[in-house]
């Protein structure tokens, strides 16, 4: 039975504990909005992006000439995850979450016989791999100084994963991140970004001039659309972790707020057994007089 | 025929501009074009250069790095690697990317040399169209 100092103290903790969860909550949203303004805002450029590159990649598809971002290297052994997770946790499942599927994926690969590389970006996600898949870690990128993530970072990373394509360091390369659906939903989503993969409604862009070629075009176009698509998930990952420690938070704060009220019954109820056995001993003491 | 399109400038990072314009002049790899109302569909890269767009309110002017452009019979958009208003404050980030441009190539030689060296061609006159 702990005495009524130690319940007084545990309640005055869990209540700092409650303070602290109810601003990282508060911190959670206002990021939140700005992560969900940020992917609003580069929507339309993705949305466009992705559009010609498909319309041109149906065209161009199937011919010799295909750049080799599209049509791959010919080969499937080497894959190359990308693995994008936050370089901060208290955020509920959100890291796991990507790590999990990654995890999954790397050890069917695996058993599939073929050659797995993985790329970390984010602190957290390195954390959780270097455990069981150390060997196959092959590069990370920090953004932990980073405080609003741009197309700079998103270029940097895609430089990074070029330069190892040109090297013939992997064959496939698919990215981890978590898709932002709402504040209580994130979709862990993998998404191969090399070679590219072309819909199969895509619907060739014939009835466009080009200037100059299709092809040269779209040899520009294919490293911008890579680009473009790790940005995304950048975005959407951004976006994510906020909803995610915002729900987490939310959580942590209503269980603090839940052990307060329980502490406090019980604190009640030895303050008031203090009393009555105090009662008891005057009165038992009157009587024996 | 219609005599306005929709215009839209837009960045990886955000979209600078949309509207209606009579005209747009872009600055297309293999030369400047004017895309106007009903214009052919077409699409081409970009050069860096000055964009100008001609609207109800007159013309404005954007700086652009490179990029492409979508040119449809409604209308123009523009997805630009980097592009903001031309202006003095334009003018370092250029000449911060005529710099590094003219690194890069000085350490190349050969044909990838020359398409460096003509971005910091466009580079130089970008520059001084805006001073």
């Amino acid at each position: 039975m702990p005495s009524l100092k130690d319940l007084k103290n545990r309640i005055e903790s869990v209540k700092s504990t409650r303070k602290i969860t109810k601003a990282m909550q508060m911190v959670a949203a206002a990021k939140l909005r700005r992560a969900q303004e940020a992917a609003e805002a580069a929507r339309p450029y993705a949305e466009k992006m992705a559009d010609v590159v498909n319309g041109l990649a149906a065209s161009v598809a199937g011919s010799d000439t295909a750049p080799k971002l599209l049509a791959g290297t010919g080969s499937d052994q080497t894959h190359l995850l990308v693995v994008m997770t936050a370089e901060r946790g208290l955020c509920g499942g959100f890291n796991s979450s990507i790590v999990k599927i990654a995890r999954y994926r790397a050890e069917k690969l695996l058993s599939e016989g073929k050659t797995v590389k993985i790329l970390t970006v984010g602190k957290k996600g390195r954390e959780q791999l270097k455990r069981d898949l150390a060997a196959h870690l092959v590069a990370h990128m920090d953004l932990s100084e980073v405080k609003r993530v741009g197309y700079d970072n998103a270029d940097d990373i895609a430089r990074q994963i070029f330069a190892m394509y040109e090297a013939g360091d992997f064959d496939v390369a698919t990215i981890f991140y978590n898709r932002f659906e709402s504040v209580i939903s994130q979709v862990p989503t993998p998404q191969q970004i090399i070679p590219a993969e072309v819909p199969e409604d895509a619907e060739a862009g014939a009835l466009y001039d080009y200037e100059p070629s299709e092809e040269a075009i779209l040899e520009d176009l294919l490293p911008r659309s890579v680009t473009t698509q790790i940005f995304t998930a950048l975005l959407e990952n951004g976006a994510s972790e906020q909803g995610a420690r915002m729900s987490a938070m939310d959580n942590a704060t209503r269980n603090a707020g839940d052990m307060i009220d329980r502490l406090t019954i019980q604190y009640n109820r030895s303050r008031q057994a203090a009393i009555t056995k105090e009662l008891i001993e005057i009165i038992s003491g009157a009587e024996a007089l | 025929m219609a005599d306005t399109m929709q215009f839209d400038l837009v960045s990886p990072e955000r979209k600078l501009a949309s509207g209606a314009v009579r005209a747009v002049q872009i600055p297309g790899a293999e030369g400047d074009l004017t895309a106007m109302p009903e214009h052919a569909p077409m699409i081409t890269t970009l050069r860096p250069g000055i964009l100008t767009t001609e609207g109800p309110d007159g013309e404005t002017r954007y700086v652009v790095t490179g990029g492409f452009a979508e040119i449809t019979p409604a209308g123009t958009t523009v997805l630009a690697e980097r592009a903001f208003a031309a202006g003095p404050e334009g003018r370092t980030v250029l000449e911060a990317l005529l710099a590094e441009t003219r690194e890069k190539a000085a350490g190349l030689s050969g044909p990838e040399k020359d398409v460096l060296d003509k971005v910091a061609g466009d580079l130089e006159r970008t520059i001084a169209a805006l001073a």
